[in-house]
């Protein structure tokens, strides 16, 4: 974990309300581990205090890009900032997926939305290929599909309108794959909360080991304020675990999204 | 120059600490500060058993503020000890332990049970958490109550005692002067002010708690006036704390009385704030000529 001034190398609109902003984040961009997130502080914000955690999306040499949705203040006043503007960073942070090994289970891989973005790293870090899964409301919520392909991944996508791929939900697709009962897979999965929840119950029914990148709102990113927790199993009962820091991934078993309520 | 302050026995080598809460057990922000460069280190609030704290959502960002309603989640004394002291008493500073229970009882047990540990610096007690429904501010909003919290802790330990004051009462003096003659060795003040904001989608509280505390920028002119106020009715020290991001905001406390400082809510988004106002305290000081930074205490005129 460190903290540093990042400059704006590029910040150019991908689809719709999605951004992709590229840093020369040079301390820390090569410790970053697949699944992991930066904490940015958009200093133009004058009257918004916190700072907004992002997953990391790509690394390359000194730079690391996220990929966002301008959905608050904060969003939408970072995707009007230009190449060379200054952002303070801390990361990366938090626990990240694991990176399947040689010759080990076929890691399937399940997006909503941006959530594509932070399973990147891992398809590209993964020795086995596998399949990625993404899903969306519309065709513009489809994101780094070409990217996935280029690292040679299978992308199988599906949107709620039908306006590109499959029509549908994303989980879905999923199990109508799981249902051909491949045997040695492990699911991996980044997005909205729903779409989590699915993702774990499929996991429980075809008896899979699941990572499940899960998203909540964070104020310090490091551990103290408490603000991200979520109940996790341990042992006979459960304690609330914080997303930023034994998180963002959870095995989908250890997750009790019954208590969250 | 002397930057040096004493909250009771205790001395710290500069008078900005962190507020309770803000700061984890230390050890989350050894990786971004050397906090052996802090006046103190204050903990999150600790009451003898683990608390699991309230449900989410936990806290809301509001315009120069942030609302929260954490519910003091902790791991108990216990729990504290076996995780977190190993590296708390290697630190070159002292550690302000934050504790609180829900009974006169149970402060005191928590009180002797640091007492007897070693090596503690302080202790605070948390007599104004607005987020619980027992223990926190019943004892804080009251000046019988609080008189009796204080007095069982100090029958129970040694240890400098601080009294976290809430913001919530009329006229914050009397609880001041009840906590100085129960034997309190300084007072903190404030603790984050009740508040509430409502999402106008849904209709719902922000917060599962419905109500929280509020922090930040937004709160600092409510803790320099209940300083100025408090430091008027006692002689015992004050640690100011409410919305610090900055040296000016640390100087504009001191004026009103402080000793001592926390930075808080701003440990969230600037881990460097701390730092960052020891510097520019110093700063101030050359640009002022003063030799020692407890000639700046109550200088408001």
């Amino acid at each position: 974990m460190v903290e540093q001034t990042v400059q704006i190398v590029s910040n150019q609109r991908d689809t719709d309300l999605y951004f992709r902003l590229v840093v020369r984040a040079p301390q820390i961009a090569p410790l970053v581990q697949p699944g992991q997130f930066v904490h940015l502080r958009i200093l133009p914000l004058k009257h918004a205090l916190l700072r907004r955690p992002f997953s990391i999306f790509q690394v390359s040499g000194d730079t690391l890009s996220i990929l966002y949705k301008s959905v608050g203040q904060g969003t939408e006043v970072l995707s009007q900032m230009p190449p060379g503007d200054e952002l303070s960073m801390i990361g990366p942070l938090g626990h990240g997926f694991t990176v399947p090994a040689a010759g080990g289970e076929t890691p399937l891989l399940v997006a909503g939305g941006y959530g594509m973005a932070a399973l990147y790293l891992l398809a590209q870090r993964s020795p086995q290929k596998g399949i990625v899964f993404v899903g969306g409301r519309r065709r513009v919520d489809i994101l780094c599909e070409e990217e996935f392909r280029a690292l040679g991944w299978e992308v199988r996508a599906t949107t709620e309108d039908g306006s590109h791929g499959e029509k549908g939900l994303v989980t879905h697709a999923l199990q109508t794959e799981l249902g051909r009962r491949a045997p040695g897979r492990k699911l991996f999965a980044c997005g909205p909360t729903p779409m989590l929840k699915a993702v774990g119950q499929l996991a429980a029914e075809f008896n899979l080991p699941a990572e499940l990148s899960l998203d909540e709102h964070m104020a310090c990113g490091i551990g103290v304020c408490l603000t991200c927790v979520v109940p996790i199993q341990t042992g006979d009962g459960w304690e609330y675990q914080r997303t930023c820091t034994e998180g963002p991934v959870f095995d989908s078993r250890q997750v009790a999204w019954e208590e969250a309520k | 120059m002397n930057l040096s302050v004493k909250i009771g026995s205790l001395t710290l080598q500069n008078p900005v600490t962190v507020a309770s809460g803000t700061f984890g057990y230390g050890a989350e922000y050894a990786p971004l500060i050397d906090l052996n460069q802090l006046g103190a280190v204050v903990v999150k609030g600790i009451r003898l058993q683990p608390v699991r704290g309230n449900r989410t959502p936990r806290t809301f960002e509001v315009t120069s503020g942030l609302l929260n309603a954490i519910g003091l989640q902790g791991p108990g004394v216990d729990g504290f000890i076996r995780k977190y002291w190993p590296f708390l008493k290697e630190l070159k500073v002292p550690t302000i332990i934050n504790i609180w229970g829900t009974t006169v009882e149970e402060y005191a047990e928590v009180a002797r049970r640091f007492d007897t540990l070693g090596g503690v610096g302080a202790l605070e007690l948390n007599v104004s958490c607005p987020n619980i429904k027992e223990g926190g501010a019943q004892f804080g909003t009251d000046v019988k109550l609080l008189s009796q919290v204080v007095a069982a802790c100090r029958k129970a330990t040694q240890l400098p005692l601080i009294t976290k004051l809430s913001p919530n009462v009329v006229s914050i003096a009397p609880y001041a002067q009840a906590a100085e003659a129960a034997g309190s060795d300084a007072l903190s003040i404030m603790n984050s002010f009740p508040a509430m904001a409502i999402d106008i989608a849904t209709r719902r509280p922000r917060l599962a708690n419905v109500t929280g505390g509020l922090t930040g920028p937004c709160i600092k002119p409510i803790a320099i006036k209940l300083v100025w106020e408090a430091a008027k009715a006692v002689k015992i020290p004050i640690i100011g704390m409410g919305g610090i991001q900055n040296a000016a905001d640390a100087i504009e406390f001191l004026l009103a009385g402080a000793t001592a400082v926390a930075v808080g809510t701003a440990n969230f988004y600037e881990p460097q704030t701390a730092l960052q106002v020891i510097a520019g305290l110093r700063q101030f000081m050359q640009q002022q000529r003063l030799q020692d930074v407890r000639d700046l205490v109550g200088q408001c005129r």
